[in-house]
Order: C-alpha cells, then structure tokens, then sequence
C-alpha cells in the first residue's frame, strides 16, 4: 500500500483489522490479515505493531509474525513534496502472505509452498522506505521507494508503491452526517518489485493495479476496499485487501491520566 | 557489513532521528513560548489571503461540524481551551487575519502537537477558518496551557 505524508494525530491510537484474499495459481486461494495498533506518538512520529496471520484454504491458519513500523516527518511545514522517512523491523515466518508491499523478486510462485514448510523459515528484515507525497487541488500523489534488508546476509531488495486519491467531494456539509461525499476518499495506486541487488529491474518482478475507497466515518470508524489485479505473469491474478479501523483520540491523555491518578 | 554493524548502524539513525526532531522542540526564546506566535509566522503571501468561504452561507455551520470532529477534542468546546491545546477564542488568534490561521491549519506546528491539517482539502479548511472567526473572543481556562 502506498503511504502518504499524513500522520497519525498525537495521542491518538488507531486500532486495525486489515486482511488480503488472494487469488493463488499452483496452489490453495489464501485469506492473509494483520492486526495493527497505530499510535500518533508526536505530531512528527507515528509508531505501529502488527500482528499477522492468515488462512491458506485447504491448509491451515497460522500465525506469521509480528512488525514494528515508524514513520518521521523531518520537515516541519508542508511543502509542494513532503518527504517521510519510514523504518520497519519485521520478524515473519515464510508463510507470511499479508503482502503489504511487493519488493525484490516476490513473486506468486512464493505463496504456492504448503504452510508447514515455508512457516520454517524465518525472516527478519529492516525496511526502509522513503515517502514524497504531495496535495494538489483535493488530490494527493504520493511515491514510495522501498529498500528491504534481510539481516541475514542477503542482498537488498527494491520495490515501489505509487498512489493518488482524492475526497468525492471538497467541503465539508453543514450537518453531521455518514454518507456524506467528503466522507468517502477514492483512489488509484499501482506497486511491485524492482529485483535487487545485483539484478535490480523488472525482470522476474511482479506488479499490480489497484483501486480503492475508504469511508471515514465522523465518529472514528474507517472501512476500506481496495481491490487489485496483477499486470504480468508473475502477479496473483486478483488481490482483494479490505480493512475496518476504529480512532481513539485522546488516548495518550487517557492513559497518562491513569498513572496520574495513582500516584496522587 | 555485518549482521551487528547493521543493528547498530539502523539504531544510530533511528536515535539521531529522534534526537534532532527532539532538540527542535524546544522553545528558543520568550517569543517562542507563547504558541500563539506561530500565527505571525505565517507568511505575507498566506496574511494577505482572503477567505474564499467568507460569503458562504453554509460555511460556518459546515466549519462547526468539522471542528467538532477534528477539534474538539484538543482545544475543547468552541474552542475555549483544554488540557492539551490553547484557547482559540484568544485575541491573538480571533484577530489573526484568516490567511495566517489557514496557514497554520495546512502547516500545523508539529513541534507543539499540533498536527498538520492538510489532508483536509483546502475548501474544508477555509470552512474551519470561517467557523474560528465566528466565535470572537472569549477568555480562556485558567487551565489552558496556551494562555500566554
């Protein structure tokens, strides 16, 4: 998924559930899925916990890993591109399909071993991913360039994510109201790998096209749909990612405010 | 490299990272303390901006709606002040001309918890201005950490 410049808000916790069915050729369709706890911990740092799993059908469900996400906004104003450093430490198994991102020579073959086998490998990598997003006119555009490092020796890996999305509407109403336009945010974003070290480039790659549509609700609930299809032959032929996230403002206040309590 | 030199080399960056944003936290000087100064940080190109929405019957209302979603929560009902972020009904603010609270709405002042509203697109945050402009002044609780 492509990201833009936006951070979370202080204090504020996002709690995500976030899943990804996949279209699998030489092998069982799978259901892949996170559960992220995203937390605004200063207006220029957003930290984030993912737990993942997912369910190969005919196979069986297990539990991939775990990821540590943080996202830093240097610069202070906004600007006509404003960058975003991105920092991931991701400690998954092999049989981790949640695909968040396609970097190096992922490719569908990958997700055709059977579970019991590719949950025997472990993967622990840093991820690096430079953020350039821009609004324009309602419009955000956004460019991703990632960088994986395995940390056991192997080479980095390349990938890219680019996205825009725009509000179905520019104002807001003048009452409160769910299926208001400038509730709902469509967008288009298209991702794959870019190889390697040693063979960066497109060549045993994978890509994709997607859409998608968010609708943020007044009160905090955020649902999503973003449907994607792979543009050559190494590609799942169809990824469906959905999610439903619920915002909790205030709860950095909330919490500090309990350990106050004690202490007085 | 190796697999330790990487460890360290990664913990290095994220640490300077923090560091710097860190030491641009604090305040510099007696002018900086008040946050209300950012507002004649704004730029004379965002100054001299007039709102396009100042005509709008509907904007008010609408910024209200948006407030109270966005807002609120920090800088409290109608935007008298709260625990987490001054009082808007401040002279400071309420005399501001538009362009500059605008300026601050699409900037922020992330050093200051003040997050940076530009995913709000640019009509909805002129209809934010036009809600601030409609409450006047009014004093702020003695609470508030943005009284001067």
């Amino acid at each position: 998924m492509a990201y833009d410049h936006n951070l979370e808000e202080p204090g504020s916790l996002e709690v995500e559930y976030f899943s990804t069915f996949g279209t699998q050729r030489g092998g069982s369709d799978f259901h892949a899925y996170w559960a992220e706890l995203e937390y605004g911990a200063t207006a220029w740092w957003t930290t984030e916990l993912y737990l993942d799993g997912q369910t190969t059908f005919g196979d069986s469900t297990v539990f991939t890993g775990y990821r540590w996400e943080n996202r830093f906004r240097p610069l202070k104003n906004e600007h006509l591109i404003n960058p975003v450093l991105y920092l991931e430490f991701e400690n998954t198994n092999g049989a981790d399909k949640i695909l968040k991102e396609v970097e190096g020579h992922d490719v569908e073959s990958d997700y055709a071993v059977p579970n019991a086998l590719a949950r025997q490998e472990r993967t622990r990598e840093m991820e690096f991913k430079l953020i350039l997003s821009s609004n324009f006119r309602g419009w955000n555009f956004t460019e991703n360039t990632i960088a994986t490092k395995n940390l056991s020796n192997e080479p980095w890996e390349f990938g890219y994510a680019l996205g825009a999305s725009r509000p179905l509407a520019m104002k807001g109403a003048a009452h409160r109201c769910n299926f208001c336009r400038q509730h709902f945010v469509a967008g288009v974003e298209l991702y794959g790998g870019l190889g390697d070290r040693y063979s960066f480039g497109l060549n045993n790659t994978s890509h994709y096209l997607g859409t998608g549509l968010a609708w943020n609700l007044p009160t905090g609930w955020t649902f999503r749909l973003e449907p994607s299809f792979g543009l050559n032959g190494n590609s799942h032929q169809f990824l469906l990612r959905w999610g439903v996230s619920r915002e909790f403002s205030g709860f950095g206040n909330m919490v500090s405010g309990l350990f106050k309590g004690r202490r007085e | 490299m190796k697999l330790n030199q990487f460890v360290i080399a990664c913990l290095l960056l994220f640490g300077g990272i923090v560091a710097a944003a860190t030491s641009q936290e604090s305040p510099k000087g007696p002018e900086s303390n008040s946050v209300y100064a950012e507002l004649k940080k704004a730029p004379e190109k965002y100054r001299s901006k007039t709102n396009p929405l100042a005509n709008d019957a509907d904007a008010v209302a609408a910024g209200g709606v948006l407030f109270e979603e966005h807002c609120e929560e920090c800088h409290g009902k109608e935007g008298i002040g709260g625990k987490k972020a001054p009082s808007l009904r401040a002279e400071e603010v309420q005399t501001s001309p538009p362009g500059a609270i605008f300026w601050i709405l699409s900037n922020g002042v992330v050093r200051k918890k003040m997050p940076v509203w530009s995913k709000l697109p640019e009509p909805e945050r002129w209809q934010l201005v036009s809600y601030l402009k409609s409450l006047g002044t009014a004093t702020a609780e003695s609470n508030s950490p943005g009284k001067p």
